[in-house]
């Protein structure tokens, strides 16, 4: 079977590329890792019912009719399936049921999405540890959530899901806030950009007050966190206002904002640019979303964060940009087509500049104090393992990889190649933007090495 | 300690981890019903051989690694919980054996 | 006038480590110049073989040099351990060539016939029917024939051993200078000038240890460097336990557990993307030697360009029309790393190439 468009990734984004994509007529391969579509925003969407509704939200549900519209169209969805490269031939490599194919097609629509952002301290690799995305995950798909917990960091996501908590009636030890008020001045040269989404502010706003009204215990002022315990989380040690503060806690949520998972991107061969303000590696993409290479496309989180709605809108437009360059439809059609979806987009992103610099994770979140806290989980290696590394001379996080195994293990650098980035930078006295990234290369998730030998490789007959 | 607080769909499935029965929900994973089950730590890694627990519950960091019917280093947070599993923590690098059931 | 420095080499790969760190060690002031973070560097794309049954087959003097290498490789390993208390993982267990057939057996039969013949008893191999392969290698598969071992093969981690010779090198005062590409070289006086993107320095000495980027270089100190890539792709497991104590040559286990598995030849120029129908084909084999190895799963690939002269032989020459320059280059940077850190380094600080070498000139290419 032969496709003419082969879509990464089934959340907001690719959904709605699938199903812009198939109105047109276009041959569509759906590919996603999970069981049940959604991504992370839309997570288990699918059995969401009146309880979920509840407490996970309005924004939530809305990903259920898009979800049904999915489900109905005229296109091959594979669920649960990996995949692990991405040539720039536009050869798609994936494993599903314990076999590995290869196939191609003239269009490749990257909607792969977003993963939050390294939070480096002492601790953080102890089992009870986890990111607020997990909380939510878990409340989600299970239904599941940690009693007494404390939620730690700073970022519209962390009040999100401390919210939700507070909704089930679960009761959260304390929301220790990193949020820097340096921030404060900078972000408001952006509030008239964000005050035309008044309506989101409001939501926040919302949230926030709804927390401080519940009575959950709220520390801000922070300047260092440790994770307390020695072979699992028993806490969290907080320097507020100058002093240690120690909370209990046997389930500690970290979280300071998303960034676009770019394994995929860069290993396709992308060209990518640092954001400074989002603090990130975006794949560089035209008003189509296309990227540097020709027929790949990204769109959605993975492209830059941006929320459900812009995703959507993103995956509207690249599908249209994919349609479009296969000669599917005309480009008077296409361009009229988009109207909408750029109207969406820019309206989602009016909000971004404001956000972005509010919640900037502060430098002292974004690299460790303590020497023996870990930054490469997969290896083991401590921030002093690192900072001696550096030392010899190098330049780059290439030649750090190649010289401790930094960003070497199975994450393949998610958790570390920012921090290991920043540390370069501090240490050569460089820019972020000058240091680089990993050289990311396939497979960008594991593969057996059975399925790799017994490839099936799909020509076009 | 994670308790349940949408708790509306069944839970028939029932899994085998190191001995122990943990009782999942129906389509939940193997990593969120152990940690349901009280369960935080998940493997001991093979560099420093300390104690991990999932972390990302999205497939990233590969922090949530056990041995599941045989197969070493498999994401629990990714397999489906089955009737009938075996689950266990993985305890440093992965052993290859010459009988490893096939991964469905 | 002084000099900013007694040598410098230029590129920081595995041959410029090694030499750079051999002359240091002989107490000459020296720099290493290297590109920086992205360069081709054949250095990061190494399998890690100290390898000797393979090399030199019909060529003494390539056979020669190889054996040398591997029998000083030990001490050599020794004394980067108690410079820098770096270990670089170097064993030699001994090693095999496995063959898939019995004319990859047959073939392998002659050369290693060859390669005893003309060593004058330096060279000892075992061949192995598929009986004796199993007794030491157990995990072999049903399409193994047979193959060939030998006890002075090895492994080594390329990358800590490049680790531990630059540590070496820093700590007995040799400067490593990153993102110094180098533009131009010139005569300057009984030395030369060195010119980079941000600095010119002056030196006694100069040894061009570029890799492919010997061949824009090499003009410059008035020789020649006939050099080409030829793209090698692997594959690496995540950790495995102890599974395989002998190197092999297409897989190897290292001393963190994982699993390196090559390789492949492909000359399609400047090109290290790992592609899907080779990285298939090594698994294949892989899986074919060892069916074991189905169930490890890959969590890295890469592509690397071999540095390839025209007969697979290293290349090393003095400049004529410009005493005191030097080149080397070949494929083969783990397995010669002792004998360029102790011999030609030597040779260099001496300002003369030794006999043992004159056959691995640029010169014997001239029809």
């Amino acid at each position: 079977m032969s496709f003419d468009i082969i879509i990464i990734g089934a959340g907001p984004a690719g959904m709605s590329a699938a199903i812009t994509a198939s109105d047109s007529g276009a041959k569509v391969l759906l590919l996603d890792d999970q069981p049940t579509p959604g991504g992370q925003i839309y997570r288990a969407i699918e059995a969401a019912g009146d309880k979920q509704a509840n407490i996970l939200g309005p924004d939530y549900m809305a990903g259920k009719p898009l979800a049904e519209k999915m489900r109905a169209l005229n296109i091959e969805y594979v669920s649960d399936a990996s995949v692990w490269q991405v040539t720039d031939e536009r050869e798609v490599g994936y494993s599903t049921g314990g076999q590995a194919r290869l196939v191609t097609a003239p269009a490749v629509i990257l909607a792969t999405g977003a993963m939050e952002r390294p939070f480096p301290i002492k601790g953080w690799t102890l089992p009870g540890v986890m990111m607020a995305g997990a909380a939510q995950t878990m409340l989600k798909t299970s239904g599941l959530a940690a009693e007494g917990a404390i939620f730690a960091g700073c970022g519209p996501l962390l009040y999100l899901v401390a919210h939700q908590y507070l909704q089930a009636g679960v009761t959260i030890s304390a929301i220790v806030d990193t949020t820097a008020k340096a921030n404060r001045i900078p972000a408001l040269s952006h509030l008239p950009g964000a005050l035309k989404r008044w309506d989101l502010l409001l939501k926040g706003q919302k949230w926030q007050s709804e927390i401080r009204k519940s009575g959950t215990r709220i520390i801000d002022d922070v300047s260092a966190l440790r994770v307390l315990g020695e072979t699992k989380a028993e806490g969290l040690s907080v320097n507020t206002a100058g002093a240690w503060l120690d909370i209990k806690s046997e389930h500690v949520f970290l979280h300071q904002g998303v960034v676009p998972n770019v394994n995929l991107s860069f290993a396709a061969g992308l060209d990518h640019s640092w954001d400074e303000r989002q603090l990130c590696w975006r794949p560089d993409t035209d008003t189509w979303c296309g990227a540097s290479i020709d027929g790949i496309f990204v769109a959605g989180d993975g492209g830059g964060i941006g929320g459900g709605l812009a995703a959507r809108a993103e995956g509207e437009i690249a599908a249209l940009g994919a349609l479009g360059k296969l000669g599917l439809i005309d480009t008077t059609t296409r361009d009229a087509r988009a109207k909408s979806a750029r109207a969406t987009l820019s309206r989602e992103l009016c909000i971004r500049p404001f956000l972005d610099t509010w919640f900037r994770p502060s430098d002292s979140f974004r690299v460790p104090i303590d020497d023996d806290a870990i930054i490469c989980r997969c290896e083991e290696l401590s921030l002093k393992d690192i900072r001696d590394t550096i030392e010899i001379g190098l330049v780059g996080p290439n030649q750090l990889k190649s010289f401790c195994r930094a960003g070497m293990g199975p994450c393949q650098g998610r958790f570390c190649g920012l921090t290991v980035q920043e540390l370069i930078a501090k240490q050569t006295k460089r820019t972020a933007a000058d240091v680089g990234y990993y050289r990311l290369r396939p497979p960008i998730k594991p593969l057996r090495l059975e399925e790799l030998a017994n490839l099936q490789i799909d020509d076009d007959t | 300690m994670f308790k349940r607080v949408i708790d509306e769909t069944a839970s028939d499935v029932v899994f085998d981890f190191e001995g122990t029965e943990v009782t999942a929900r129906n389509g939940e994973s193997v990593a969120a019903a152990l940690l349901g089950a009280g369960v935080l730590s998940f493997r001991q890694t093979p560099v420093k051989d300390r104690a991990r627990g999932p972390f990302c519950m999205m497939g990233v960091c590969f922090d949530c690694l056990m041995v599941i019917d045989g197969q070493p280093n498999r994401q629990a947070c990714q397999v489906r919980a089955a009737s009938g599993m075996k689950v266990a923590r993985q305890i440093g690098a992965a052993e290859l054996t010459l009988d490893q059931a096939d991964p469905a | 006038m002084s000099s900013d420095t007694d040598a410098i080499v230029v590129g920081g790969g595995l041959l410029g480590s090694a030499i750079g760190y051999g002359l240091a060690r002989q107490g000459l002031r020296c720099m290493i110049l290297d590109e920086g973070d992205v360069a081709y560097r054949a250095a990061r794309g190494n399998f890690g073989l100290v390898w000797v049954q393979s090399k030199g087959i019909g060529k003494p003097i390539y056979a020669d040099w190889t054996m040398g290498s591997a029998e000083r490789y030990q001490k050599f390993s020794d004394e980067l351990a108690d410079r820098t208390g770096i270990n670089t993982s170097y064993s030699a267990p001994g090693g095999i060539h496995i063959c898939l057939s019995e004319q990859e057996y047959e073939d392998r039969v002659e050369k290693m016939s060859t390669l005893t013949s003309h060593q004058n008893g330096r060279f000892k191999h075992e061949m192995l029917d598929r009986k004796a392969m199993l007794e030491r290698l157990p995990a072999l598969g049903p399409d193994v024939v047979g193959g060939s071992f030998s006890p002075h093969d090895g492994h080594v981690s390329p990358l800590y051993l490049m680790r531990s010779m630059q540590r070496a090198f820093v700590d007995l005062g040799g400067e490593i200078k990153n993102d110094h590409r180098v533009l131009d070289i010139k005569k300057d006086g009984e030395g030369f000038s060195v010119r980079t993107a941000h600095e010119t320095f002056s030196t006694g000495r100069i040894v061009l240890a570029a890799g492919l980027g010997n061949k824009a270089l090499a003009p410059m100190v008035g020789l020649e460097q006939p050099v080409r890539p030829v793209k090698g792709q692997i594959l690496v497991t995540e950790r495995q336990a102890p599974f395989l104590d002998m190197p092999t040559t297409h897989a190897r286990q290292t001393g963190e557990g994982t699993i390196m598995i090559g390789d492949s030849h492909e000359d399609i120029g400047f090109d290290v993307r790992s592609t899907p129908h080779v990285m298939q084909a090594i698994a294949d084999r892989a899986r074919r030697s060892f069916p074991v190895l189905e169930q490890a799963k890959i969590v890295r690939t890469w592509g690397a360009l071999r540095v390839m002269t025209p007969d697979g032989l290293p290349i090393y020459d003095q400049s004529e029309t410009m005493p005191g320059a030097f080149t080397a280059a070949c494929h083969s940077g783990v397995t010669l790393a002792a004998s360029h850190a102790m011999v030609y380094a030597k040779y260099v600080a001496e300002g003369q190439l030794g006999r043992e070498l004159e056959g691995l000139s640029v010169r014997r290419f001239d029809v």
